[in-house]
């Protein structure tokens, strides 16, 4: 009796011939449709490359429009019979707002990131990490709306106080994470110890000295009167809200997968927590932070309801270049901006043109991703002792 | 089932995918209209109207700019193309390429007024001075007999009708300056005037509301009557242009002779523009 159950569950589970024709042909029909799904949307990411590099091309062909294109800052495609090219003002205004706007997000998201990580109970940071990942849920026009409405009047009418805030709500937690390394380095080279009195003194000194900077800088520049309140620093501010999801999340995550052992081994050898957290566990989930900063910095490039609406759009480089609070005008910006004059049949420069920005912008950010991914997957190495 | 097979029929499914997948169009009654930010507060108010009298038809605006509105009416996107300029010979060529020949529908007139924030002491300028001011020559308010700050200057992009009559009347096609500020719409331009006091725009005149204050050019102020008697230097008319003239007792040719209408100059009117008649 049992021999014959056994055959049975035996012969159930070989394969005869009409079995396994029929079991394939689900197998090959099942791999096809997931096949399917899946290409879409890499066909469409191929797709949408292709495109833009072919409607470009007609463009960036032409060298005479080239070369105006990146050293020219006259903007004029809408002049009849002598249209001008030149994105040079346009391309620094991009690259001025993305790099302001990440030296706010990026010190200030980094720090976040250790806190919630590292420094705050459980409980509290369970309540915080939700409401910074709502800051990536509002959509983009309604802070444009808001930089626009809210934030250009407030600059204009009350501009040193806000200059003012904003030197102590960055500025501290950089020269914070810069002075607070650099000056236990210090404090280790002229006192040959951290851990002794002189040397902790030196230490806090240090720092102390590296904060009271930003807080000099928020007291001198009180009385400033911003002119117009739709500048780069506007858009800076609002790009870096929207950049600070990104990089907290992300940053945060790479602290928490350090794993427990680094902690608590370096804890069991003394360490302060201070020490453990700028020491051991930072440096260990820098690749991660990287990432964070580099997708951080891919979605302001990218953003364009916020800077058409608050950053001024003007076509001049401001003077002196680092001058901030002045207009400025993004490619993201003109290419919202020119798109209804610019039709394929009536203009074909025109038209052209704002394909060769997106170009760039495309190129720029594959080289990003290709660079995060990159760096992402630098081995956290352990020196080992020669 | 050896590997070729499989390949076989793997190939023979993504391929039935792909042309299998196909959309149904509905069919309802809509008229779409798009185009200039000036042109479709009337538009908008005019479509609310219909509504009342016919409401089984369905009338979407989107104002993005006289340029966007025609190169919709070019593709076949809309109906109705808003514009406060005429078209441009290139844009005729294009629609009449296409197989569209536009009809343009003057539906009312419109003066530019050119605002400064209510608490700017100035309130007259010449046409000479604003263009100088546009084009950079004229940096500071001192210079026109205000207070000394900085003029802020608030322009249109270029996808503007507005900006379109405003080169071609004050500007005389010259280049703005450099530092100027430009901005998506007539209300974003009113928004920008109402909050900065040092800045100066130019919008339709229905935009023209008390949160800001228009200025008099060459001594005129904008008002329907300054502007049908042509006192007022920069007015023109605005246009709605549909693909050939719509049927007639179609909801398409209703819709664009509304401003014939008694109950539409009174809508015109109540908005701010001219009516055509009175």
């Amino acid at each position: 009796m049992e021999n014959t159950t056994h055959r049975q569950r035996a012969e159930q589970l070989i394969m005869d011939k009409h079995h396994s024709a029929r079991k394939a042909a689900l197998t090959a029909i099942g791999r096809a449709i997931l096949l399917c799904i899946t290409a879409l949307p890499t066909l469409s990411v191929v797709f949408i490359l292709f495109f833009i590099a072919k409607e470009a091309l007609p463009f960036l062909d032409n060298l005479a429009y080239l070369k105006e294109f990146f050293t020219s800052t006259e903007w004029t495609p809408s002049r009849e019979h002598d249209p001008h090219f030149g994105a040079l003002a346009i391309f620094y205004g991009t690259i001025m707002v993305t790099a302001l706007s990440c030296a706010i997000a990026v010190p200030l998201g980094v720090v976040a990131a250790i806190c919630l990580s590292e420094i705050l109970p459980f409980k509290v940071s369970q309540i915080f990490k939700p409401v910074v990942e709502l800051l990536a849920a509002v959509p983009s026009v309604a802070y444009g709306f808001f930089a626009l409405v809210v934030l250009a009047p407030i600059m204009q009418n009350h501009g040193g106080h806000l200059l003012s805030a904003i030197a102590l709500v960055a500025g501290l937690p950089i020269t914070f994470l810069i002075a607070f390394p650099l000056g236990e380095i210090a404090a280790v080279k002229i006192f040959k110890s951290a851990i002794s009195f002189k040397g902790k003194m030196a230490h806090f000194l240090t720092v102390a000295a590296a904060c009271a900077v930003p807080i000099w800088i928020s007291y001198s520049v009180q009385g400033v009167t911003i002119n117009s309140g739709t500048n780069a620093l506007n858009a800076s501010i609002i790009l870096a809200i929207m950049a600070l999801p990104t990089i907290v999340s992300i940053s945060q995550d790479a602290l928490t997968s350090v794993g427990r052992d680094m902690r608590e081994g370096s804890l069991s050898l003394g360490a302060t927590r201070a020490e453990t957290i700028f020491k051991v566990i930072l440096p260990c989930a820098k690749s991660g932070i990287a990432v964070a900063v580099i997708l951080g910095f891919m979605r302001v490039m990218g953003e364009t309801m916020v800077v058409w609406m608050a950053s001024g759009n003007s076509l001049k480089i401001p003077e002196p270049f680092y001058n901030f609070l002045e207009p400025v005008r993004t490619l993201t910006a003109t290419i919202a901006g020119e798109m209804g004059e610019a039709d394929q049949s009536t203009g074909s420069a025109r038209y052209h043109v704002l394909f060769a920005m997106s170009f760039c912008l495309l190129v720029s950010g594959l080289l990003m991703n290709a660079a995060s991914q990159w760096v992402g997957s630098v081995k956290k190495g352990v020196k080992r002792a020669k | 089932m050896n590997k070729i097979s499989k390949a076989i029929i793997t190939a023979a499914v993504c391929a039935a995918a792909f042309t299998g997948v196909s959309a149904s169009a509905q069919e309802t009654k809509n008229i779409v209209i798009d185009g200039s930010t000036t042109v479709g507060p009337i538009a908008k108010a005019f479509a609310e109207y219909y509504k009342e009298i016919n409401p089984k038809v369905n009338i979407t605006i989107s104002e993005s700019g006289s340029g966007n509105g025609v190169k919709s009416l070019m593709n076949g996107a809309c109906d109705i193309a808003n514009m406060s300029r005429f078209m441009k010979d290139a844009e005729f060529k294009s629609c009449v390429e296409k197989g569209i020949l536009p009809v343009a529908h003057t539906v009312a007139y419109d003066g530019l007024a050119i605002i400064v924030n209510p608490d700017n002491k100035i309130g007259a300028l010449t046409i000479a001075q604003i263009k100088d001011i546009y084009t950079g020559k004229i940096k500071n308010w001192k210079d026109v007999g205000g207070e000394d700050a900085e003029i802020v200057i608030v322009s249109r992009d270029t996808n503007s009708g507005t900006y379109e009559s405003f080169n071609e009347l004050v500007l005389n096609k010259e280049a703005i300056a450099k530092n100027a500020e430009y901005v998506g719409s007539n209300g974003q331009a009113r928004t920008r005037v109402n909050t900065t006091k040092n800045a100066i725009a130019y919008v339709g005149l229905g935009f023209a509301d008390n949160t800001v204050k228009p200025v008099s050019v060459n001594g005129i102020l904008p008002n329907a009557k300054t502007i049908t008697k042509g006192q007022y230097p920069i007015a023109r008319p605005l246009f709605m242009f549909t693909n050939k003239y719509p049927h007639m007792g179609s909801d398409l040719f209703n819709f664009t002779t509304l401003h014939l209408t008694k109950e539409g100059k009174e809508i015109i009117k109540e908005l701010g523009y001219i009516p055509v008649t009175e």
